[in-house]
């Protein structure tokens, strides 16, 4: 099964080249097709937000991005390269784990469990990769950790390990820990599915700041659906494992056009 | 003669004994981890040669017995052009075969390390092997530690059986007593004693502060 490249570009070109492009994208697990031929762009700077039942494949297209799976066709490009396949003499083939890794390092992503490093403190988790990836010496490395910490309003805690932090706490180091890294891309999967309501608005905040204050490309699959109207630039709705239907928050709240979109969205809203 | 008498006469004949024994225990050990993390990240290799490498060493050294395994590291390897000083032979043999067990530990431990620590230190873009070594070593040591301390009683029990290819260990030294003076209760008893004593008021409790210090070091104490 293997598929025709050649009508794919090498890389893009242009002068709207979009940060993240999904082209006929599928993935599936064994008979499952969980994303199929998904088309997708992402421009520089934009905050696009999906959304969709349960199943729909939205962590999936996340987890591709980020590099945790691998695709069964298509082909996802960043920054106008392809991330999945790469260029010899000519044609796109798989990419080497050389390849993944320089176009991966322009991606960061935070998890709906945070992830931290349990045996490191909150600034050792964000030293990590900038020591042991990007070869910073641990004076940059804190320095830059620290400005991080800072800016989450975690500085204080910068000797804590994971383990004695909240966790609106321990969601807020794994951002600083991710942008540390100065990605272009920025991945939020449901970042604040596990935590008291109380505190997710600790989280919101930070990311919330970000829209503003950054070049930033931003993907975020959320089930708060008041928070995705307020910051996003554009929303899709997954169904099937493909985009049902996207726009900008005001046209997709307030007017969707799809049938499905509405089932989902008033569904949505009788559980709030 | 009375016990203390027996202890006046062959005490430090047995105190010599006990210190080989706990050389060889600690040797052993120092090659049992080094086994078991070699196989153990070998058996959860991408590689299948290297996998299969990991896996046959580990069913041959589980799957005979350490007494011959001793005995043909001893007796058979010279044959082969392979000559090992006995003590040399005893601890590695009990050592090899401690860390197929080892071995296993490691893989167990490496896998019971959450998934989303994996992901998070690919996300960070770390090398496999940064990964391992920064991210889910620490993890799985944590994890193994309890299990290790089993195994290391297992170990410092093994090496009695340096004693069959003439080490002058613990083992060794009272069977000479009671071959020369028939006074088995006193020289096996003594023995059973300073094997207990060794696994439960120094090998434990090191195991334990290790498990403590471990658990303190990633935050959870
Ligand atoms: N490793 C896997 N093996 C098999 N099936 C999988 C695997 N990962 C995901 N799936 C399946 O793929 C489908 C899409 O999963 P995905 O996690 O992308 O959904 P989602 O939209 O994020 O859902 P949720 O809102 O529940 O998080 C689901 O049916 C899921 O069961
Ligand atoms: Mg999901």
């Amino acid at each position: 099964m293997t598929e025709d490249m050649s009508r794919y570009p090498l890389h893009l070109e242009g002068d709207d080249v979009p940060m993240v492009r999904f082209r006929n994208v599928t993935k599936r697990y064994g008979p499952l097709v969980v994303l199929n031929q998904l088309d997708l762009d992402v421009s520089t700077g934009e905050m696009v937000t999906i959304i969709g039942p349960s199943g729909s494949g939205k962590t999936t297209v996340l987890r591709m991005l980020m590099t945790l799976e691998t695709i069964d066709s298509g082909v996802i490009y960043v920054d106008g390269e392809p991330l999945t396949h790469m260029e010899r003499n000519g044609q796109l083939l798989p990419a080497s784990s050389k390849h993944i890794r320089r176009i991966r390092s322009k991606i960061g992503m935070c998890f709906q469990h945070f992830n931290l490093f349990p045996h490191m403190t909150a600034l050792g988790n964000c030293m990590e990769g900038l020591v042991q990836v990007l070869g910073l010496s641990r004076r940059e490395a804190e320095e830059r950790s620290m400005e991080l910490l800072d800016m989450v309003g975690l500085a204080e805690k910068r000797d804590e390990h994971p383990s004695r932090l909240s966790g609106g706490q321990q969601q807020r180091v794994a951002i600083a820990r991710a942008l540390a890294m100065r990605p272009k891309v920025m991945l939020f999967d449901e970042v604040t599915s596990a935590l008291d309501p109380e505190v997710i608005s600790e989280v919101t905040n930070v990311i919330r700041r970000l829209v503003g204050a950054h070049d930033l490309t931003m993907l975020m699959v959320t089930h708060q659906m008041g928070f995705a109207k307020e910051i996003s630039d554009r929303v899709c709705f997954f169904f099937n494992g493909a985009v049902e239907e996207q726009g900008t928050p005001t046209k997709l709240f307030e007017n969707p056009e799809r049938e499905r979109t509405q089932q989902f969205l008033n569904a949505v809203l009788d559980a709030n | 003669m009375t016990y203390i008498e027996f202890l006046q006469v062959h005490g430090s004949r047995m105190a010599d004994g006990t210190v080989l024994t706990v050389v060889q225990f600690l040797l052993a050990t120092v090659v049992a981890v080094v086994v078991a993390v070699l196989f153990g990240l070998m058996r959860l290799s991408r590689n299948p040669g290297v996998r299969g490498v990991a896996t046959v060493y580990i069913e041959i050294f589980r799957g005979t017995s350490l007494l011959v395994q001793l005995f043909w590291i001893f007796f058979v390897l010279p044959l082969f052009g392979l000559n090992l000083d006995k003590f040399v032979a005893g601890f590695l043999a009990v050592g090899l075969n401690m860390g197929a067990y080892g071995a296993e530990l490691v893989r167990g431990a490496i896998r019971a390390v959450p998934r989303g620590q994996w992901e998070a230190a690919l996300a960070l873009n770390m090398t496999d092997r940064k990964r391992m070594w920064r991210v889910i070593l620490p993890q799985a040591l944590v994890i193994m530690l309890p299990p290790w301390g089993n195994l290391v009683i297992e170990i410092l029990k093994g090496t009695a059986l340096v004693a069959l290819i003439s080490v002058a260990d613990l083992m060794f030294e009272v069977r000479q007593i009671n071959i020369a003076t028939f006074l088995s209760v006193q020289a096996f008893g003594t023995a059973l004693i300073v094997y207990y004593v060794l696994a439960r008021f120094f090998v434990t409790p090191v195991m334990r502060a290790l498990e403590r210090f471990m658990s303190r070091k990633i935050g959870r104490a």
